[in-house]
């Protein structure tokens, strides 16, 4: 079995994109020799605490879990991937934080409230349209929608800083609407 | 002239767009004025070549300097000196009939005179009409300072025609930012107003913004994030000394001066929203001047001192706000469309003028501030940063050319706009210095 079937199995089997934490993942799998398939580990960056995923169709691994632990062990994994994702979009002239954010918020919350020596920065950035310093108010007004949410899920305001760019630093150079969309953001530093 | 020019305004005059030149490592990169458009309405004026005795430093001369001067006020149209029949350097010279007859309405003629370091220049402007002098006067400075003196003759020939007092000799201020080893370099830099002997004043890796000048046109104060995030400084311009005024939690952005040159107006956010504050520099002690939960920023005092102007987004949308006085209820000015932001007044309460959203552009417009009515003066469409000039007459402002900002000026009462080559790098947040006698 080659590395990119199997790191496709194990997405599946995970049923979640575990895709950044995978790179590390098919590391590890490659080097201990492929053949029967074992353990497998993701290594968190951030927190750097380490989670076991089911194994695969050679079926070897999973026998010292049992189905509570393994559960739980999908869900962290789960939570980690979550997490993963760390830069959250805006549309123009607004601070709401959108739907399909808030299920990733709620896990960088949780992991916060359960590590509360991890700190965050939360930077706020505007597309280049409009005035600067009203940007650098709206890029903070974004930063403080998403402090606000992850004190709300349960990190504490002690762990967050924010401080915003407003629109000096694009994370993509350009004058059209997918740059745009990209630079109206909050990126979360973690430290 | 187009089509779209003679329907926008009886008074379009032209568009000098500055570009920042890419010098490598020079330490002195200059903006380049590009006169874009010409004018149908400007005064024809003749400037003819100063007669010179002694030798004149290399560079501009000092004729040369007054044609490009009155030449970027979009007022005058100056006569090229190959076009002039005679080079009068004296009124017993001056042949009234020549420059009648080449249309010439004003005749500006002079002579420079070195003496060890420094150069004198007479210099009388002439009604061709009526045959007067109109005025007459010697200027000196030092051989190095030849564009001031320069700058002061067409100060003096720009009031004496118009009545308006010359914004020639003033200072831009604005702030650069290229690549250098990989890394973002931000530039605050001040030039003559034409662009010309620009300096760097301070250096960063981290955004330098909203430079705005003291009264005295002897300090700026400005933004700048080389601690991490942005932060207020007062720059002294003669000693290079540096003063952190506001360094709160959050946001300290957006300074403004009192006409005293004693306090700043500015937003801070420490108490978690964006609100103006008032700031006495001797004390450092503030003032809340808005209190809601929207965003304000970007004020302004307005002509009277006494009132100001700024930002809020308090009715949905950013839109410019007016206060009497700086406990007065905030009254809305502009209504025309969903984003009108940055005011900036002329000194005589007659206009104010402020980015504005129309469509997906973002032009330069002003509000009649007595009849409400709001005219759109721009044509390129990611304008920023307006900045008028001392006098009312002209406004610089910053504006996109493919990927790179570079600096437009207009007249204030309607412009046209652009097109010049590619330059390195960005040049915006253009501040208009006082007039300082």
């Amino acid at each position: 079995m080659n590395l990119s079937t199997q790191t496709k199995a194990l997405a599946l089997l995970l049923s979640v994109g575990l895709f950044a934490g995978c790179s590390t993942t098919g590391e590890t799998m490659d080097e201990g020799g492929a053949g029967t398939g074992s353990d497998v580990s993701a290594i968190d960056q951030e927190g750097g605490s380490t989670v076991y995923g089911g194994g695969d169709e050679g079926g070897v691994s999973s026998s010292g879990l049992t189905d509570e632990e393994k559960q739980a062990a999908e869900e962290q994994a789960k939570q980690a991937a979550l997490r993963e994702i760390t830069t959250f979009y805006f549309d123009f002239d607004t601070s709401e934080i959108k739907p399909e954010a808030r299920e990733v918020l709620v896990a960088h919350a949780k992991y916060l409230a359960s590590h509360p020596q991890q700190d965050v920065r939360l930077e706020g950035h505007a597309d280049e349209r409009g005035t600067k310093e009203y940007n650098l108010a709206l890029g903070e007004r974004r930063a403080n929608a998403v402090k606000r949410f992850l004190i709300v899920n349960g990190a504490s305001r002690g762990q967050i800083e924010t401080v915003s760019y407003g629109e000096e630093k694009p994370a993509v150079m350009g004058s059209n609407e997918s740059a745009w969309a990209q630079n109206r953001r909050v990126e979360l530093v973690f430290k | 002239m187009t089509q779209r020019t003679r329907t926008l305004s009886r008074h379009v005059f032209l568009a000098v767009v500055i570009a920042m030149t890419a010098l490598v490592n020079s330490a002195h990169a200059e903006l380049l004025i590009r006169i874009t458009e010409g004018a149908d309405s400007a005064i024809p004026i003749a400037v003819v070549p100063f007669s010179e005795s002694g030798t004149m430093p290399a560079g501009d001369k000092v004729s040369r300097i007054v044609q490009d001067d009155l030449t970027m006020s979009g007022e005058f149209r100056p006569l090229p000196p190959e076009k002039m029949l005679s080079l009068p350097s004296r009124r017993e010279d001056v042949y009234f009939r020549d420059w009648r007859m080449l249309g010439q309405r004003y005749v500006l003629v002079g002579e420079l005179k070195r003496s060890a370091d420094r150069v004198s220049a007479r210099y009388e402007l002439f009604d061709v009409n009526r045959q007067e002098r109109i005025l007459g006067e010697t200027a000196s400075a030092s051989v190095n300072s030849l564009r001031t003196l320069g700058h002061h003759i067409s100060d003096k020939v720009y009031e004496a025609i118009t009545g308006v007092k010359g914004a020639f000799s003033t200072r831009l201020a604005y702030i650069t930012r290229d690549t250098f080893k990989g890394k973002p370099r931000y530039r605050l830099q001040v030039s003559d107003v034409d662009g010309k002997r620009a300096r760097i004043r301070l250096e960063s890796q981290e955004p330098i913004l909203s430079p705005a000048w003291s009264p005295d046109g002897k300090k700026l104060a400005y933004v700048s994030f080389e601690t991490g995030k942005p932060v207020i400084f007062v720059h002294e311009l003669a000693t290079g000394k540096r003063t952190k005024v506001a360094d709160f939690p959050g946001l300290n952005s957006a300074p403004a001066w009192s006409d005293d040159g004693r306090s700043l107006l500015m937003t801070l956010s420490k108490d978690g929203n964006a609100e103006i504050y008032r700031m006495d520099l001797a004390s450092g002690k503030l003032t809340k001047l808005t209190d809601h939960w929207a965003i304000d920023t970007e004020a302004v005092y307005d002509h009277t001192g006494q009132g100001i102007f700024f930002t809020s987004d308090r009715s949905g949308g950013p839109q410019i706000y007016h206060m009497d006085s700086l406990d007065a209820e905030p009254r809305r000015i502009t209504f025309g469309s969903r984003y009108n932001a940055r005011p900036r007044p002329d000194n005589e309460g007659r206009f104010v003028y402020y980015v504005h959203q129309r469509n997906s552009a973002f032009h330069i417009a002003r509000t009649n501030l007595k009849t409400g009515e709001e005219t759109i003066l721009t044509r390129t469409s990611s304008d920023e940063s307006p900045s008028i000039s001392p006098n009312g007459r002209m406004l610089i402002y910053a504006t996109k050319q493919g990927d790179n900002s570079v600096l437009t000026v207009i007249s204030a009462d309607g412009g046209a706009a652009y097109s010049l080559p590619a330059s390195e790098g960005d040049v915006r947040e253009p501040a208009w210095g006082p007039i300082v006698n």
